[in-house]
């Protein structure tokens, strides 16, 4: 069945609330202008006000108001729009769908999913196109995931609702439109473990969300060059997948780690000081990485392409490990 | 709603210039839109038209020495400042000539000769900065005002609250200019407010408001004459509810799902351009012909600042990572 990531996630919703009375989707805009990307269309047809339940401008408020219906019994999504805003949500996203588990002595646990897109490249400027999934990847008591793929859209959320605890699913927000196949009957995805979306021998791409497919583009053209790239998917940045990422750095001895996040403090640092601690003796060069740059992203299109990693700069990364230089870029 | 009489035509040059700057940001996002469907502007486009009334006229009550914080709807704004069309069409396209260097866009305008703090693209974002320029006002024993743009979506933030209530506090000069225009993006006012009088929910921090037809731009001037006086004379914040309706979708994105063609053409009825035309020409003060030499003169200015913009310059890549921290030279 051809579809897009969008309908994916819509399909994953829908399945969501026809399987669980507790389920609802809350947020701004969800309902009658029918999501600010489109995603909940038609819900509100099929499900009612009750359950596909438009919400104020009140970010704090309504995502807290997710946590306690949590606590209450139900199994709330929880819209953000984008994660832009969700800095304003953050207190209650860390104080207390986080914390109220461990603060409670295990009495109280927070059923919540949050869905919010996420990431720059539509010339929205600084304020729109953060990427952060590496700060709340930093959050002990989330659950931090990236769907890329169709599969992953359409099957993880149930997955994610299944959990005990907060998840937080962010899809970029580039990826709504991609467009490819999926099964009729694609079912719920594990939201555990990183997954190789090719195989290869000499150097790892290690990445999540949008930077997927850009490594996977930048693979190609390493193979012109003779160069065989592994790409691994991360798919959820908290609990990273601890065993996948040294098994793929063990096989081909090098590492390129690609996050449209900032660099310093990033959960790239994150990822290379895990390779250096578990796969140091078994690295034939220092990790690289390809990050945004240290700027809020700018509107024009020629700065905002400068600022955010492309395809060039991960074959540069690679060719540098490659020829024994060193691989940082930006 | 019924409003008190719309106030008498003040005198002809000055009702001139109302009309000018309102014809000025309505022909000035026309072309917006036109260029954007060209991809010259891109990523979001927030259009003003159907509300130039509220920017022209409470701005035309402003001192330069006063400050205005706005939102990511805030062409309007920018051009009753007089932050010139130039520079503010040049940043729509992003070129470095624009009023922020092309680093914001659209919903980024900033200009400092005219106080002009901002467009925010984070609802609710700027009034907290509103209440600190305010603050710095005061405590610097200025007789600053600073007038503070935002929808009625905002008001369901919690950083409203917060500022309506420290601004009242602490009685600083603040008006606080509500553009209620009846919809946050596709949610209307009635199922995103428990209380639907938004004037009224501001009395509750201790501060004078009242609604004014946002439609009017002589009802406008007028209320915020009277209440920056008040604000300036140390009266403490004040509010105003501008009553108003956006002609055009929310974004160039947004199909319109939410609301009816008859409401938009209710509303359109009330142009506050026709409006005040109509009130000039009845007066004898406007004719055809000064109609059709003002948007001669306005159009000139729409395409002055469209090969202003065309002819200017994309920043080097090389300057990327300016201003994340002040440049060493001119770091005090
Ligand atoms: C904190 C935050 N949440 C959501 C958005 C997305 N958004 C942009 S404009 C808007 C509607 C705001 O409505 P209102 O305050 O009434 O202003 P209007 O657009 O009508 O001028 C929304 C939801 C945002 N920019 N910031
Ligand atoms: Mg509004």
């Amino acid at each position: 069945m051809k579809t897009t990531y969008r309908e994916a996630v819509r399909e994953a919703i829908r399945e969501a609330m026809h399987r669980d009375e507790r389920v609802f989707l809350m947020g701004e805009d969800v309902g009658r202008y029918g999501g600010c990307y489109a995603v909940s269309k038609g819900l509100l047809e099929e499900f009612g006000p009750e359950r596909i339940r438009d919400t104020p401008l009140a970010e704090s408020g309504f995502t807290g108001a997710g946590i306690g219906a949590a606590l209450g019994g139900m199994r709330p999504i929880v819209e953000i729009m984008t994660v832009n805003f969700s800095f304003l949500a953050l207190d209650q996203i860390v104080n207390n769908a986080a914390t109220l588990l461990h603060m409670s002595g295990g009495a109280f646990n927070v059923p919540l999913v949050i869905r919010m897109a996420t990431g720059g490249g539509r010339q929205v400027a600084a304020q729109h196109s953060r990427s952060l999934e590496g700060w709340y990847a930093h959050i002990p008591g989330l659950r931090i995931v990236a769907p890329a793929t169709l599969d992953d859209a359409r099957g993880m959320l149930w997955s994610a609702l299944e959990d005990p605890d907060p998840v937080i699913l962010f899809e970029h927000v580039l990826l709504y439109n991609m467009e490819g196949e999926l099964p009729e009957q694609a079912g719920p995805v594990s939201i555990e473990g990183a997954a190789v979306r090719r195989e290869g021998t000499d150097v790892s791409l290690i990445t999540f969300g949008i930077g997927v497919f850009k490594a996977l583009e930048a693979a190609e053209v390493l193979a012109e060059e003779g160069v065989s790239a592994e790409v691994l998917d991360l798919r959820s940045l908290r609990p990273l997948d601890d065993r996948a990422i040294l098994e793929t750095v063990r096989k081909t001895h090098r590492a390129v780690i690609i996050d449209e996040g900032w660099r310093s403090g990033g959960i790239s640092a994150e990822i290379s000081a895990r390779i250096t601690e578990g796969a140091f003796y078994d690295l034939d060069a220092p990790p690289a990485r390809v990050c945004g740059v240290e700027v809020p992203t700018p509107y024009p299109e020629h700065l905002e392409r400068a600022a955010l990693p492309q395809v060039p700069d991960i074959v540069e990364a690679a060719r540098g490990l490659l020829s024994g230089g060193e691989g940082d870029v930006a | 709603m019924t409003f008190p009489p719309s106030p008498p035509l003040p005198d002809p040059s000055h009702a001139h210039s109302l009309l000018r700057s309102m014809l000025l940001v309505r022909r000035f996002e026309e072309k917006c839109a036109e260029l954007y469907t060209e991809q010259k502007i891109r990523g979001f486009l927030h259009l003003y038209i159907g509300e130039e009334a509220v920017a022209t006229g409470s701005i035309a009550a402003l001192e330069r020495r006063d400050s205005v914080v706005a939102t990511y709807r805030e062409h309007g704004q920018a051009l009753a400042r007089g932050v010139p069309a130039t520079t503010v069409m040049a940043e729509m396209f992003g070129k470095q000539e624009g009023c922020a260097r092309g680093r914001g866009g659209s919903m980024h305008l900033f200009d400092a000769e005219t106080r002009f703090y901002g467009g925010n693209a984070i609802v609710a974002g700027g009034l907290p900065l509103a209440v600190g320029l305010a603050l710095a006002a005061h405590m610097q024993g200025e007789d600053r005002v600073t007038a503070c743009y935002f929808g009625d979506g905002a008001m369901a933030e919690g950083e409203f609250h917060e500022s309506m209530n420290l601004a009242a506090l602490w009685n600083l000069p603040v008006l606080f200019c509500c553009e209620n225009n009846l919809y946050a993006m596709g949610t209307a006012l009635e199922v995103a407010q428990a209380e639907t009088d938004l004037a009224l929910r501001a009395t509750s921090y201790g501060m004078p408001a009242w609604p004014v037809d946002g439609m009017d731009v002589l009802a406008v001037e007028h209320a915020t004459r009277r209440a920056v006086q008040s604000v300036r004379a140390g009266g403490g914040p004040h509010f105003l509810e501008f009553r108003t309706y956006r002609f055009r979708p929310h974004s160039m994105f947004d199909p319109e799902l939410y609301r009816s063609r008859d409401e938009v053409a209710e509303w359109k009825k009330r142009d506050p351009i026709v409006l005040l035309a109509n009130r000039m020409r009845e007066a004898g003060i406007l004719d055809d012909a000064g109609m059709d030499a003002l948007e001669a003169e306005v159009a000139e200015e729409v395409d002055n600042s469209v090969r202003f913009a065309e002819e200017g310059s994309w920043e080097p890549v090389e300057e990327l990572t300016r201003f994340v921290h002040s440049d060493p030279e001119v770091a005090e």
